[in-house]
């Protein structure tokens, strides 16, 4: 048979189109698989559902070991919209116990809401009940698309210190923003410890990876969780704070505006710290928390401002043992000097009023029966003493400086967010007010009993206190004694030594333990408690004077430190003294005596709130 | 029978153990990705019969016993009974369309107890034997008298339209590839040269139809460019009037120059009317030489100018009346045209994503995710390419590529070993098969063709499929084992 070699190089065109066709393959097989990432992360998106597992937020204690803050589950209906095919509303709805409409509105603020994406989990409807939850997960299957995402939410064994304790909220854009560590629909802290130990509390979340198939099933955990990250339980705090004190002061406080703030001196632990009126901390929680949250919000006497560190109030008598203390340390005064007193401070055409007492009178009897002329001389003294200081502005100077060192003038530095640094002026504030030069201790006379522009936070008379109890060291205040697995702040156990010598702190305590001998603070001797204290009354523009008192006890083994600030209730030995030494009584003997009960029952019972805002006639 | 016996030994001594171990690479392979694609995460054992890969290997150890048969037959009775069995064939072919029941709309599975079994599979080998057996004829030439021609187109397209009748446009398009047999027995390189013209003209007309360049869209515009440019390279080469094509040249250089300017200066010129008139005064002017000269291959130009513009004409035309909308989405899909992520383009875009997640290395075996979570429909049939370019990465991918090239090469460089017609024919029969499977399996999977439901040889879950190729190969192993006792 004859060989056709004539066409036999056309094995060569034929051969030449396979290596050609080849060629294309490879090379487009280079562009598939060895390009970028773009198919890969297209096959992971496809096939791996990272569920976010989130780790059990730390439990709050207070300082007896007493759970305060714990934790309950709620569930959350999540949703990627891409991967939800159509399904049974009516079903659905009946399952939840909601309307269609609801769902329906549900459905369109999802879609509104920022960072929307059709291909990323969604929340469709926020903390279901266990019912809902075990009813809706049996039928799950039905719905290609849904999951349930577990969530935390908080839970309180006492509808107390809601100021301290603050509570949880979703991210905002601005706390993504912040904080890497956020995700939509995260939650974080706001307000009080929740906010300041947010970062210990809430732990580290996990992710659990799972497998999903073309039709959106679960297919169980990519490598049997190889590559899942455990989340990690926030840590647990210990408050300093005493449960038991904080619920006595916060009842002592019903019906009043104002503050109690009770401190340990000898460590900055804060043992009470109440803020009134407050609010139930649970009203925060769950799926009402955006209405309560704007009620509370909207409430004339601000609820979720925490005047114990928050207000600036005018410190009144309470400034006066700073005083004390200023003119002992710059030599203005010694223990024997004495200024007159005619019913008041009378200079140059100015008059201070006081109330009657003797006269003249040295630095501990002025502190006991709080004697507006001899902090007025003193303060005069000082600020005019161009002997000594070259003019009355570097005057002032010197005695801003013992004031800031005192803690007054600026942020303590408390554990909690929110803190006012009060006021404290300088030289330079009056310079702009009057003019370099022309003025003097008489233009400013009113600083010197604690009025004026002086501003100070109750957290900042309960601290001048500890440190006068210290005999002239503090502990900066704080709330949160120990943390789960790692200390507290370095700064919570360094003591700070104010610019004035502890010698002097000792006078100015046997001034206010005189106080409540024999002067304004009578009604806080006890019987078997060296107390010390000191009143204030506050002049201020809102309405009746409002009434303050700072004392400690014992006298020479001091364990707490108090200050009360009672908005509009008049002098301080009204409402002030009372609280404050029901407050010392209740945490040095556990209770009240009988003898005292009448007391405590007036301050349970009686109403201040109907002065505020009531002009002083 | 006798033959048999006395052959015995130079069968295997002759037998070419290349192919052979070629083959079996491949179908192991194509058991592990079967595995691998069928593979469930609370699967039974390999061997199991409820998985696709057991079933598979069961076919594998039946195509052993099939290959061995082959090849202990005589191969003198594969050419004594080309025609008995190719007319066995198309009844069986015939048969089948009424007696198959229907599935997914085709008609094209016998079930016989258990097994289902796929004549169009068979049918390849049968028209190859059949196509060989008419070459073999004494002193056929195609070329020689146009009878033959029909007759070899008879031979392939009864086949076509008997598999077509099934609904099994796929396995129908296969024997197209035949046409590289005819080529390699005479018919003229035009023909096939006509073909990738037109399939090139469909593609940039029916693509590239966003920018207007001239008033025409660019696709258009290109193509004209190139009918031009093939006018001139025709002449040239072609007909070798080296003379004339210069001058063709300068008219169509001239007259882009001129049009060049106008459009520049702001004057809108209308692009098909000149391409129409400068082509068709070039075709005049060749036409004129053609007068003069009488050279045929001036005429081959002219009419392939004259066959291209009126192609590039009807293409508009034919793709919006006479493709079905589905078949428009897969052609639209598969040129990039249209994303459609959703139905006709899912299977490849999650095809693509498959392949492209694997890499260089792969994600190993059994790691990969878009095939275990089902995301590739028909992964372990005919997208079964997937999980090896998913698994096995571009290493993976290659290697198979490279597989099939060697295969392919070999059956070619057999074919042109052979000392008979019948053996030459009959392997560039199993070599087209190959190719066009080869060429529209992976095209498909990579996205570079349309989807077109053919099975990746050796590779892909099927009892048919494998042998059929089985048959195909084993068959040319024995006719080329007997080449050197021809005499």
């Amino acid at each position: 048979m004859r060989k056709d070699y004539s066409k036999e190089k056309r094995k060569y065109v034929i051969g030449g189109f396979i290596v050609i066709i080849f060629i294309i393959y490879v090379l487009r097989l280079a562009n598939l698989q060895l390009g970028d990432d773009k198919y890969k992360i297209y096959a992971d998106n496809n096939a791996f559902l990272n569920k976010i597992v989130y780790p059990s937020r730390g439990l709050i204690y207070d300082r007896n070991g007493e759970l305060i803050v714990y934790n309950q589950p709620a569930y959350d209906v999540m949703m990627i919209p891409r991967d939800v095919v159509q399904f049974d509303t009516i079903d659905f709805c009946k399952t939840l116990n909601i309307t269609v409409e609801q769902l329906r509105k549900r459905f369109t603020d999802m879609r509104n809401a920022s960072g929307y994406s059709s291909y990323t989990p969604q929340r469709l409807i926020t903390h279901l009940s266990a019912q809902d939850y075990g009813r809706l997960q049996e039928k799950l299957y039905r719905y290609p698309g849904l999951f349930i995402q577990k969530r935390i939410l908080r839970q309180y064994n006492q509808a107390t210190a809601a100021n301290v304790l603050g509570n949880i909220r979703e991210v905002s854009p601005k706390d993504i923003e912040r904080d890497p560590y956020y995700q939509r629909g995260d939650y974080c802290g706001d307000l009080g410890i929740e906010k300041s130990y947010d970062k210990y509390l809430r732990g580290v979340k996990g992710v659990e990876i799972l497998l999903r198939d073309a039709l959106g099933r679960i297919q169980g955990k990519y490598m049997n969780g190889a590559h899942d990250i455990a989340p990690v339980s926030g840590k647990n705090l210990k408050l300093s704070i005493d449960l038991e004190l904080q619920q006595y002061a916060e009842s002592l406080m019903v019906n009043k505006i104002g503050a109690v703030v009770a401190i340990e001196p000898k460590t900055g632990e804060i043992l009470a710290l109440v803020s009134s009126p407050t609010y139930d901390p649970t009203l925060l929680v769950g799926r009402q928390r955006g209405e309560n949250y704007s009620k509370l919000v909207q409430n004339k006497y601000k609820p979720l401002f925490d005047r114990a560190l928050m207000a600036a109030y005018p410190p009144g008598s309470t400034f006066k043992p700073t005083q004390g203390l200023i003119f002992l340390q710059e030599g203005i005064v010694n223990l024997s000097t004495a200024y007159p007193c005619y019913h008041g401070f009378i200079s140059g055409g100015l008059k201070v009023g006081c109330h009657n007492h003797g006269s003249p009178l040295a630095l501990k009897p002025a502190l006991q029966t709080s004697c507006n002329a001899y902090f007025c001389w003193g303060f005069k003294a000082m600020i005019d003493k161009r002997s000594k200081y070259g003019s009355s502005a570097n005057a002032f100077e010197v005695w801003k400086n013992h004031l800031v060192s005192l803690g007054y003038g600026y942020k303590l530095g408390v554990d909690l967010p929110g803190e006012s640094r009060g006021f404290i002026p300088n030289s330079k504030f009056y310079n702009k007010i009057y003019g370099e030069g022309r003025w003097s201790a008489n233009t400013i006379i009113s600083v010197a009993i604690g009025q004026g522009e002086i501003l100070a936070t109750p957290l900042q008379i309960a601290n001048l206190c500890a440190t006068i109890a210290n005999r002239g060291w503090f502990i900066t205040p704080h709330v949160v004694k120990e943390i789960q697995d790692t200390t507290i702040a370095q700064e919570y156990l360094t003591k700070r030594y104010p610019t004035i010598d502890a010698k002097y702190f000792n006078d100015v305590a046997e001034g206010m333990r005189m106080a409540v001998t024999g002067g304004t603070c009578r009604a806080a001797n006890l019987p078997d408690i060296e107390v010390c204290g000191k009143t204030g009354t506050a002049q201020n523009p809102h309405g009746l004077d409002h009434s303050a008192f700072m004392g400690f006890a014992p006298y020479n083994d001091p364990k707490i430190a108090v200050c009360v600030y009672v908005e509009n209730a008049g002098f301080g030995a009204r409402y002030g003294v009372p609280i404050g030494s029901l407050v010392i009584e209740k945490y040095l003997n556990d209770s009240i005596s009988p003898a005292r009960k009448y007391l405590e029952q007036r301050m349970l019972e009686s109403n201040t709130i109907i002065y505020s805002g009531v002009k002083k006639h | 029978m006798e033959l048999r016996s006395t052959n015995n030994r130079s069968v295997f001594h002759d037998i070419d153990w290349f192919t052979v171990i070629l083959y079996a690479i491949l179908v192991i392979a194509g058991a592990a990705s079967i595995y691998a694609a069928s593979y469930d995460y609370d699967n039974a054992s390999i061997f199991s019969f409820n998985e696709f890969s057991g079933k598979q290997i069961c076919w594998i150890g039946l195509s052993a016993f099939l290959g061995m048969f082959l090849l202990l037959v005589d191969k003198r009775l594969y050419e004594t009974y080309a025609y008995p069995i190719y007319i066995l064939t198309l009844i069986v072919l015939f048969v089948t369309i009424f007696l198959a029941p229907d599935i997914k709309g085709s008609h094209s599975w016998l079930v016989l107890g258990p097994v289902s079994l796929q004549p169009a599979e068979f049918a390849k080998f049968a028209t190859a034997l059949a196509l060989a057996k008419l070459f073999s004829e004494y002193n056929f030439t195609l070329n020689a008298h146009v009878s033959n021609y029909v007759r070899a187109l008879l031979i392939i397209f009864i086949p076509v339209f008997l598999i077509l009748a099934q609904n099994e446009t796929g396995s129908a398009l296969v024997y197209m590839s035949l046409f590289l047999v005819l080529y390699r027995e005479g018919m003229s390189g035009l023909v096939l040269f006509a073909a990738i013209f037109a399939v090139i003209i469909f593609v940039v007309s029916v693509k590239f139809t966003e920018t207007i360049i001239l008033g025409i869209p660019s696709g258009e515009f290109t193509i004209f460019v190139l009918i031009q440019t093939l006018m001139v390279a025709m002449t040239a080469f072609y007909a070798k009037m080296g003379f004339v094509a210069r001058n063709l040249a300068i008219g169509f250089i001239t007259c882009g120059i001129i049009i060049t300017i106008l459009t520049l200066c702001g004057i809108p010129v209308p692009g098909t009317i000149y391409f129409i008139t400068t082509t068709a005064i070039a075709a005049i002017y060749l036409l004129f030489e053609l007068m003069k000269s009488r050279v045929r291959g001036l005429l081959i130009t002219i009419l392939t100018a004259i066959a291209s513009v009126s192609f590039l004409f009807s293409v508009n035309y034919v793709f919006t009346t006479v493709l079905q909308p589905h078949q428009q989405l897969r052609v639209k899909v598969a040129l990039g045209i249209e994303e459609d992520l959703r139905s006709a383009g899912y299977n490849v875009n999650q095809s693509k994503i498959a392949i492209g997640s694997g890499g260089f290395l792969g994600k190993g075996f059994l790691q990969g995710t878009q095939t275990k979570l089902k995301y590739v429909p028909e992964q372990h049939t005919d997208f079964i390419f997937c999980t090896i370019g998913e698994e096995q990465g571009f290493i993976g991918t290659v290697s198979v590529l490279t597989l099939f090239l060697i295969l392919i090469l070999r059956i070619i460089s057999i074919a042109e070993r052979q000392p008979a017609t019948f053996g030459r024919v009959y392997a560039y029969c199993v070599a087209s098969y190959l190719i066009f499977h080869f060429c529209i399996n992976i095209g498909m999977v990579i996205g570079l063709c349309p989807v077109i439901g053919i099975p990746l040889p050796f590779f892909s879950y099927g009892g048919s499929s494998l042998w059929g190729f089985t048959i195909l190969l084993f068959i040319l192993l024995r006719i080329d084992a007997g080449r050197r006792s021809y005499h």
